[in-house]
């Protein structure tokens, strides 16, 4: 754990501060530090920050609400299944950032596009990882429930909602990764904040250590939004933990 | 209670074209009975479980339960399958206490059923573990307090043991002889493994396969107070020959032909 981040470092050290890459293309170490102070201080650094964020959390939570009854509606009941595989089926592989300027000439420049965009690129992965977890719902445990007395609303909601939640998590993990994506995708196109932006800007003005600056706060908050969900997991789903 | 099985057929589609499953199948159990069928694999002996769990309808003929058909699952039929049969996010008092949520029964009522039924299979201090910290002969313990919560009629029993190695499943085979003799229950249960049959069962219906049918049906007379040592008398390995001969006689037959 140590090394697979020591190792890295030390190399960009090394490259770095001995100039065996020019430092405008790689800057140094202690040059990222001081344009990410540049950038707090400059008064940039939190809100593009907390813009990037929310964004991503809109267009997740929204993505996830109906995700979540849909993947196990489409698990549970072949009928539903039929309906909307084929179609999710298709949408899914037309890459999300493609729509971006449809959702650009519907949704004007707001933060409207941008959470929409998110939105469709986590949808239909969400929906279809959810729904094939419900297939591994074990049969016995549904025959079981019908044999104490539960009728279809008691397994839907007392046996596969539970089983399946660990997986839903697991699902949202993955998928977070996704919209964390999308959001510089959405903000490199158009936006006046966000790290995107922030990092749009900096390509201009050639500097490389903001850029830099801006993909570590990137993959920190990534980080930490994983870990965060890991330990809802560990919290709430102690019996699906090894 | 009366279990009664009369002309049952049943047929599957399948790309093959129809697959016969079971042929005209005739049994019944009785209250306090302890019935076994044994057969080869393919010889339809789940699927007639299945039948009498509701969970499949035959093809044809008539399946009672004190006179009332058979419609569906039910309350009355208990059931404990071979795997998979726990809640894994359930504790182990919650599992058992699950039939009666599921049917409305206060907090008060369902503890106190799954209390007595966690002390009647000895697992009472596990009440609190999930059943992933169980021994597989644990988790069919809690499977079957369960199913027993629910005071079914009958209990019906799918290789309830069939996961478990063999030591374990000679304990088990011994506290379920046991638990039927302390509480009087009706059993059915379906196993390939003609010893486990002789010693728990009354009565044995011997299936052959393809179609499953009944093939014998042999009353066990080895007294209802059995304990290990029955399995070492002549008599035991009789039974379990002659049943073994069943088994063996169909299949060879087949296979010459």
């Amino acid at each position: 754990m140590v090394l697979s981040v020591a190792v890295p470092f030390l190399l960009w050290c090394l490259l770095s501060e001995f100039s065996i890459v020019d430092p405008r293309f790689l800057p140094t170490p202690t040059m990222v530090w001081q344009a990410l102070e540049r950038l707090w201080q400059e008064g940039y650094l939190l809100p593009d920050t907390l813009f990037s964020f929310g964004r991503v959390l809109a267009g997740f939570l929204l993505a996830a609400i109906v995700a979540i009854p849909l993947g196990i509606a489409m698990g549970a009941f072949a009928s539903i299944r039929a309906l909307m595989e084929p179609l999710i089926g298709i949408v899914r592989y037309m890459p999300a950032p493609a729509f971006t300027p449809l959702l650009l000439i519907y949704l004007g420049v707001g933060e409207a596009p941008k959470i929409a965009l998110i939105f469709i690129g986590t949808l239909f992965f969400n929906t279809l990882m959810i729904m094939d977890a419900v297939k591994f719902v074990p049969k016995e445990l549904i025959e079981t429930t019908y044999t104490l007395g539960g009728n279809r609303r008691q397994v839907l909601f007392q046996v596969i909602t539970p089983y399946v939640v660990p997986s839903i998590i697991d699902t949202l993990r993955v998928n977070m990764a996704a919209s964390w994506n999308l959001v510089v995708v959405a903000e490199l196109l158009a936006a006046d904040d966000g790290l995107g932006k922030r990092i749009q800007l900096a390509r201009q003005f050639f500097q490389t250590d903001s850029i830099f600056a801006c993909l570590i706060v990137l993959g920190l908050i990534g980080f930490l939004l994983d870990l965060s969900l890991q330990a809802l997991m560990r919290v709430t789903c102690k019996w699906a933990v090894k | 209670m009366h279990l009664e099985v009369s002309k049952v057929h049943k047929q599957f589609e399948t790309p093959q074209g129809p697959l016969v499953a079971l042929k005209d199948i005739n049994c019944h159990v009785e209250t306090g009975e302890f019935v076994c069928a044994v057969g080869a694999s393919g010889s339809g002996k789940s699927t007639l479980l299945r039948l009498i769990a509701g969970l499949d309808m035959p093809t044809a003929g008539t399946i009672t339960v004190d006179g009332e058909p058979i419609i569906g699952p039910g309350v009355d039929r208990g059931m404990v399958f071979q795997r998979y049969t726990l809640y894994p996010w359930m504790t182990v008092q919650e599992n058992v206490e699950f039939g009666l949520k599921l049917q409305g029964a206060s907090k008060l009522a369902r503890r106190e059923q799954a209390s007595r039924y966690l002390e009647v299979v000895g697992l009472t201090q596990f009440s609190k573990a999930l059943p992933k910290e169980l021994s597989g002969g644990m988790q069919q313990r809690v499977a079957i307090a369960r199913a027993l919560a629910n005071h079914p009629k009958i209990l019906l029993l799918d290789e309830p043991f069939g996961a478990l190695d063999v030591q374990t499943k000679e304990t088990l085979q011994q506290f379920l002889l046991d638990l039927w003799q302390r509480l009087g229950i009706s059993i059915l249960m379906i196993t390939h493994d003609v010893g486990e049959a002789v010693f728990l069962a009354q009565r044995i219906y011997v299936m052959s396969a393809r179609p499953g049918t009944i093939q014998k049906e042999i009353v066990i007379e080895l007294g209802s107070e059995r304990a290990y040592a029955v399995r070492r008398t002549p008599k035991f390995h009789h039974y379990c020959e002659d049943i073994m001969d069943l088994l063996r006689g169909r299949s060879e037959s087949t296979a010459t032909v």
